[in-house]
């Protein structure tokens, strides 16, 4: 079994501003290997599919379990992560491409900081801080919970705007995810106390109305979130508010 | 308060589409449609809708106006979409495709319809069913019109999904394949009717 190999065409890029270029790797094959561990054969021994010595890739990952979305990169075409991404399951060549929608820093290592400011911008979490003790919230209806659940599932990990056709260099857009997390915490008991300030934001510049319904983000989630069922909700959502504020206020 | 001139466009544009353009579209094809009953019904027809009151302010109001904005934006976000159908190859990406695809096409041809007719009467031509007669006794024509009507028809159907959507309609996914089916059944009707109505002037 010694002699089976991994063959990888990875697309590199040596800094943020570089051409990238493709690099073929061959790897020892061990049952069970994902992207992750054939990634690691070349940090290990870093010599390219035509023998010569290379410089090892670089790439991010950190739970290895498909829930902090680190190591999040294009495999075969399709934005996944590295760590569930089995060998024996993936046609080779295996093509590794870092996500094109956000900023290359090196080989596949990708910076994501555009959806951290969107988490910010949409303000995704729920302000319980207060000058004095503010006592226990209410309670959140336990079938609320339920689904709420499955859209906390969200890792940032930037899958559903490299899918979106909607998220390039000409739109602002934020992306899938940033619409489903203010429809968590707007449903959030203590969260619907400022979710006004969330609608606001996703009538803003780069907000909602950049979604065009193409539906690849529920597709391409890997954690199987419903991202098309949050748009709509929150498109329903954002009318409501946008009609009360013209018409009441 | 967030700057929601965008989201206020979009809205518009997606309202505009179906009301009052998508309402127009209907009663155009349908009041072509009485050319299958004859020359001297669909004349008739014409020379009703001719004799409406206020009709230049109705075109505009109902019709020009909200036509340029929703094709003026429409362009604005097709060219903004980086489509990306061979590495993502799902059916609502493609109708997003062929949405934006579908738009463009519907401009082109709306844009020289109205030069052909609307534009040809405002410069003293007299519409009948002989003008149209004429323009489709050219079989480029012809293919040029059907593939128009088709265009429009696709945009106005499967527009109506994503209004249905854009205004949070239909939400869950059951709901939006039932609504898929829906506008497919209005898209087979409708392309009838609007194709049906240019062989009627085929002689």
């Amino acid at each position: 079994m010694a002699d089976k190999l991994v063959h990888l065409i990875i697309t590199r890029q040596d800094t943020p501003d570089s051409t990238p270029y493709k690099e073929e790797f061959k790897v020892p094959y061990r049952p069970n290997m994902n992207v992750i561990s054939a990634l690691m054969e070349i940090q290990r021994n870093p010599v390219n599919a035509q023998g010569q010595k290379t410089k090892p890739v670089i790439w991010e990952s950190n739970c290895l379990e498909e829930v902090c979305g680190a190591c999040s990169m294009v495999i075969n075409g399709k934005p996944r992560q590295a760590c569930s991404a089995l060998v024996d399951k993936l046609e080779q060549p295996i093509r590794i491409e870092p996500m094109s929608t956000f900023p290359v820093q090196r080989d596949l290592s990708v910076d994501r900081s555009r959806m951290f400011d969107a988490l910010k911008r949409v303000k995704a979490w729920i302000p319980i801080d207060g000058t004095y003790d503010l006592g226990p919230g209410p309670r959140m209806p336990e079938v609320d919970r339920q689904w709420a659940y499955e859209l906390s599932k969200c890792m940032t990990c930037g899958v559903c705007l490299e899918a979106c056709p909607n998220v390039n260099e000409k739109s602002p857009f934020i992306g899938p995810f940033a619409i489903s997390q203010v429809r968590l915490f707007n449903q959030h008991p203590t969260g619907a106390m400022n979710k006004h300030e969330r609608l606001e934001a996703l009538m803003g510049e780069g907000g909602i109305a950049e979604c065009g319904n193409s539906q690849n983000c529920v597709q391409a989630c890997p954690k199987g979130i419903p991202l098309t069922t949050s748009i709509a909700h929150m498109n329903k959502e954002t009318n409501k508010y946008a009609l009360k504020r013209f018409f009441f206020s | 308060m967030a700057n929601s001139q965008e989201f206020v466009s979009r809205r518009i544009h997606s309202l505009l589409g179906l009301v009052p353009i998508g309402l127009f579209l209907l009663v155009h094809l349908v009041a072509n449609y009485s050319a299958t009953r004859g020359a001297e019904a669909f004349n008739s027809t014409v020379t009703f809708m001719e004799s409406l009151p206020i009709l230049i302010v109705l075109e505009f109001v109902f019709i020009y106006i909200p036509l340029l904005f929703h094709a003026i934006y429409g362009i604005y976000i097709a060219f903004q979409a980086k489509s990306n159908v061979g590495n993502f190859g799902y059916l609502r990406n493609h109708l997003f495709l062929w949405q934006r695809i579908s738009g463009i096409i519907t401009l082109i041809f709306v844009a020289w319809h109205v030069w052909q007719t609307r534009i040809q009467i405002a410069m003293g031509t007299e519409f009948n069913y002989d003008l149209m007669a004429s323009i489709l006794s050219n079989p480029a024509m012809v293919v040029f019109y059907v593939i128009g009507v088709l265009a429009a028809v696709f945009h106005f159907s499967n527009g109506i999904w994503s209004f249905l959507v854009h205004w949070g309609i239909t939400v869950g996914p059951r709901s939006q394949r039932l609504a898929s089916y829906f506008t497919l059944v209005i898209f087979v009707v409708v392309s009838f009717i609007g194709i049906r109505a240019i062989t009627a002037f085929i002689q």
